[in-house]
C-alpha cells in the first residue's frame, strides 16, 4: 500500500516536471540574460527543497533529543541525505551553467559560497554518522551537530552576503525581470521537486529501518 | 559547590595537566610557526599584499594551530577512563564543558599572542597600532573557535578518525566567525580602528559567540551523558 | 526502601537487547556479587546503576532516587575498568581535585587521609604515570572511597590487582560493610568476592538468571551457581 502511494507520487512528480519543462522551453527568452535566466525555474525550487530539508532535519533532530524515539533519527538522516543530494545537484548544475554561459566553472559570489558551506555542513553530518557505530550515541551526536549546523545556516548566508557587498565578485545570475505570469511555472516546479523529495525521503526511510533491523539481528546472532 | 567554582576547578585541572606536559601547546606553537613559514613561500610578501591578507593569514594560523589544542581537550580524559569519573561527579555537564572551554581559550590565546609578534617580524608588519581593539577581536574570535572546538571535541572523543573529523566539522561551522575575525583583523593590523562599516562584523562575532555558547551549555549534558 | 533497586531494566544497543528485564535489589549494608560470563551484561548493568548510561526501559533507584540526581551522585563511588585518575597529576593533586568536585569540606585533608589508608602517603607527590600497577589500583580505590559514598559499585575490582592491593581493598570493603554501606561488585574472581558477599546474582545473556543470599555451599564451590543456573 505504502509502496503504491510512493509510486503514484513519483510518477506524478515526473509528469509535472516533464510537462513544465516543455512549457518553460516555449516561454519567450528574458530580455537581459536570454536563455540563462530560465535556470531560475530549476534552481529556485531546488533551493526551496534543500531549505525545507534543512528545517525538517532540525525538527527531526530536536524530536529525537526530546523523545529518544529512533524514528526521528531515521527521519533526520533521510531528510539530510535528500537535502544534500538536491544541494549537490544545484551546485553542479549551477557550475556547469556558469561554464556554458560565462566561461568560468566557479565564482565566489554570495550564493555559491553560502551553498558550498551548507553543503560542507550537511556532508559533515553524514560523515559524523558514519564514524560512530553505536546507534544511540550516533543518533544523539548527529542530532546535536544538526542543531549546530542549522543555527549556522542563516549566519553563514548573511555574513557571506555582506562580505560580498564589500568585496564584489562576478555573479552567476543576477536578478533580471521576472514576468508575473511565469510564477505559476515556478510554483509547479516547486511542487514537483517537493514531491520528488518526499518520495526520496520515504524510500530512504524504508531502507534505514531495514538496515537497523539487520543490525540488531546481526547482534543477536553473535550472542547465540 | 556553585557553578562558577565547578567551572574554575575543571579549568584549573586542565591547565595544570597541560602545563605539566606541554604536549598540545608545544605542538600548536610549532605548527603555527610552520604555517607562517610556508605562507611566506605562497606569495611575495610586499607591504601591499601583506596588509591585504594579514587578517586571513593570521586566522588561518590561529584556527589550524588551535585545532591541535582543542583536539586534546576531551581526548585527554580518555586514558584511564577519567571522563567517567568527571561525569560521575556531582557537577553539571555545562560546568564541565565551560571549564574545559575556558582552559582551551587561555591555551589557544597564549599560542596566538606568541604568533603575533612572530608574524610581525617575519612579514615586517607593525601590528600594534590598534592594540586594544585587536585584542578584543582576538578574544572574541578565539572564544568562537574554542566554544565550537570544545563542544565538537566532546562529540568526536571516541570515534574513529577523530583528528580528521574534528577540523572537518568545526571549520564549516566557524566560517562566519572566521570571516568576521579576518575582516576586522585586516583593518586593525593596517592601523584602522573599527569604524561604522566594520562594526557590523563585530556585532556578528559577538552574536555568534553568544548563540553558540548558550546552545553548547544547554546541550553539554546531553552530549556527555548518553 | 532498598539501597539499590533495579526495576525491570532493559538496555538496547540499537535494537539488540544487552539487558532484558533485569530485576535486582540490594539492601543497605549488604554486599551483592554480580557474576556472569563475559558479555553477559555485568558492566552494562553496573554502568546503568552508576548513572553513566540510561536504560531503554525500566529504571534504577538508589535510595529511592534516580542515579543522575546531583545528591545521589554524591552517594555513589564507582571503580570501573580504568583507574580514573590523571597520569600527569600527583596522587595528592588527583584526590584533592576529586575532593573539590564532590564538595568536601576540606579536600586536602580528606585526600591525605585516604592516601594513608591506602598506603600511598609516601608517594603522595609522585606523578601517577610513575606508579606501579598496584599503586595505581590503590589510588583508584582511594578516589572511589574519598567522598564517603554510601553505595559502592565496583566492576571487576580484583582483576589484575597485586596481593597488597587486594588486601587493602578487602579491608576497606569490610569496613564499609560494617559501617552499613552497600556494595555491588561484579567479578570473575568468585572466591574473593564470595568471602565478602552476602548476596549473589547471576547474569546470563542480559537476564538475571538467579539472585539470592549467598550460601556456604557457594563459598565452598564457587562454580555451583553457574552450574545450576547458567548455561553450559
Amino acid at each position: 500500500m505504502r509502496e503504491k502511494i510512493l509510486y503514484v507520487l513519483g510518477i506524478a512528480a515526473i509528469a509535472i516536471l516533464a510537462w513544465n519543462i516543455n512549457a518553460i522551453a516555449r516561454l519567450p527568452e528574458e530580455t537581459e540574460q536570454g536563455v540563462t535566466f530560465k535556470i531560475i525555474f530549476f534552481h529556485v525550487p531546488m533551493w526551496a527543497v534543500a531549505i525545507t530539508a534543512a528545517c525538517a532535519a532540525l525538527l527531526a533532530s530536536v524530536g529525537f533529543l526530546v523523545t529518544k524515539n529512533f524514528r526521528f533519527d531515521a527521519a533526520a538522516v533521510a531528510v539530510t541525505e535528500v537535502g544534500l543530494a538536491f544541494t549537490t545537484v544545484g551546485l553542479v548544475t549551477g557550475s556547469i551553467w556558469g561554464r556554458e554561459i560565462w566561461g568560468i566553472w566557479w565564482t565566489w559570489d554570495a550564493r555559491l559560497t553560502s551553498a558550498l558551506v551548507c553543503w560542507l555542513l550537511y556532508a559533515g553530518y553524514l560523515m559524523l554518522r558514519k564514524a560512530i557505530e553505536e546507534p544511540t550515541q550516533r543518533a544523539t551526536f548527529a542530532a546535536v551537530f544538526s542543531i549546530f549546523a542549522f543555527l549556522d545556516v542563516p549566519i553563514v548566508v548573511f555574513s557571506i552576503k555582506w562580505w560580498r557587498t564589500q568585496h564584489p565578485a562576478p555573479v552567476f545570475w543576477a536578478g533580471g525581470s521576472f514576468p508575473p505570469d511565469w510564477t505559476k511555472h515556478l510554483l509547479w516546479n516547486m511542487a514537483a521537486m517537493l514531491l520528488l523529495g518526499i518520495v526520496m525521503v520515504a524510500v530512504r526511510l524504508r531502507q534505514e529501518e531495514a538496515q537497523r533491523e539487520i543490525d540488531s539481528l546481526r547482534r543477536t546472532a553473535h550472542t547465540l | 559547590m556553585g557553578f562558577l567554582r565547578q567551572v574554575l576547578v575543571i579549568a584549573a585541572k586542565d591547565l595544570r595537566a597541560e602545563l605539566r606536559t606541554k604536549e598540545a601547546i608545544n605542538a600548536s606553537l610549532a605548527f603555527a610557526l610552520v604555517i607562517l613559514l610556508l605562507f611566506s613561500f605562497a606569495f611575495d610578501p610586499t607591504e601591499e599584499t601583506t596588509r591585504e591578507i594579514s587578517g586571513g593569514l593570521l586566522w588561518i594560523v590561529f584556527a589550524f594551530a588551535g585545532a591541535l589544542v582543542l583536539n586534546r581537550s576531551f581526548a585527554r580524559e580518555l586514558p584511564n577512563d577519567c571522563l567517567d569519573a568527571l561525569i560521575a561527579a556531582p557537577i553539571s555537564g555545562a560546568a564541565l564543558f565551560l571549564g574545559k572551554a575556558m582552559a582551551n581559550f587561555l591555551l589557544v590565546l597564549a599560542v596566538e599572542l606568541v604568533s603575533l609578534p612572530v608574524f610581525g617580524i617575519f612579514y615586517n608588519v607593525r601590528w600594534t597600532s590598534q592594540f586594544g581593539e585587536l585584542m578584543l577581536v582576538l578574544a572574541l574570535g578565539t572564544w568562537a573557535l574554542t566554544v565550537i572546538g570544545t563542544m565538537f571535541s566532546a562529540l568526536t572523543v571516541n570515534i574513529r578518525l577523530r583528528e580528521v573529523m574534528l577540523p572537518m566539522l568545526t571549520y564549516p561551522i566557524l566560517v562566519p566567525a572566521l570571516l568576521g575575525a579576518m575582516q576586522l583583523t585586516t583593518g586593525l593590523v593596517a592601523g584602522q580602528p573599527i569604524g561604522p562599516d566594520t562594526v557590523a562584523w563585530l556585532k556578528m562575532l559577538i552574536g555568534f559567540d553568544v548563540v553558540y555558547t548558550a546552545v553548547s551549555l544547554v546541550l553539554a549534558e546531553t552530549v556527555l551523558v548518553g | 526502601m532498598s539501597a539499590v533497586a533495579v526495576e525491570g531494566v532493559w538496555k538496547f544497543y540499537g535494537d539488540f537487547p544487552a539487558l532484558r528485564d533485569v530485576r535486582l535489589e540490594a539492601a543497605a549494608g549488604s554486599c551483592l556479587a554480580l557474576i556472569g560470563r563475559n558479555g553477559a551484561g555485568k558492566t552494562t548493568l553496573l554502568r546503568i546503576i552508576a548513572g553513566f548510561s540510561r536504560p531503554g526501559r525500566g529504571q534504577v533507584r538508589i535510595f529511592g532516587n534516580a542515579p543522575r540526581e546531583t545528591e545521589t551522585r554524591r552517594q555513589i563511588g564507582f571503580i570501573g575498568h580504568g583507574i580514573s585518575v590523571y597520569d600527569e597529576l600527583s596522587a595528592l593533586e588527583n584526590l584533592t581535585l576529586f575532593g573539590r568536585l564532590y564538595g568536601l569540606a576540606d579536600p586536602r585533608r580528606s585526600a591525605l587521609e585516604w592516601l594513608e589508608r591506602t598506603g600511598l602517603e609516601r608517594v603522595r607527590n609522585g606523578l601517577v604515570r610513575e606508579f606501579s600497577r598496584g599503586m595505581r589500583q590503590r589510588l583508584a580505590v582511594a578516589r572511589a572511597f574519598l567522598h564517603q559514598p554510601s553505595v559502592l559499585l565496583l566492576d571487576e575490582p580484583f582483576t589484575a590487582l597485586d596481593d597488597r592491593a587486594i588486601a587493602v581493598l578487602q579491608t576497606l570493603l569490610r569496613q564499609a560493610l560494617a559501617e552499613g554501606k552497600t556494595i555491588i561488585l561484579s567479578t570473575h574472581q568468585l572466591r574473593e568476592a564470595l568471602e565478602l558477599a552476602s548476596h549473589v546474582a547471576l547474569l546470563n545473556r542480559g537476564q538475571a538468571a538467579f539472585s539470592g543470599p549467598s550460601t556456604p555451599e557457594m563459598a565452598a564451590d564457587p562454580g555451583l551457581v553457574y552450574a545450576r543456573y547458567g548455561e553450559g
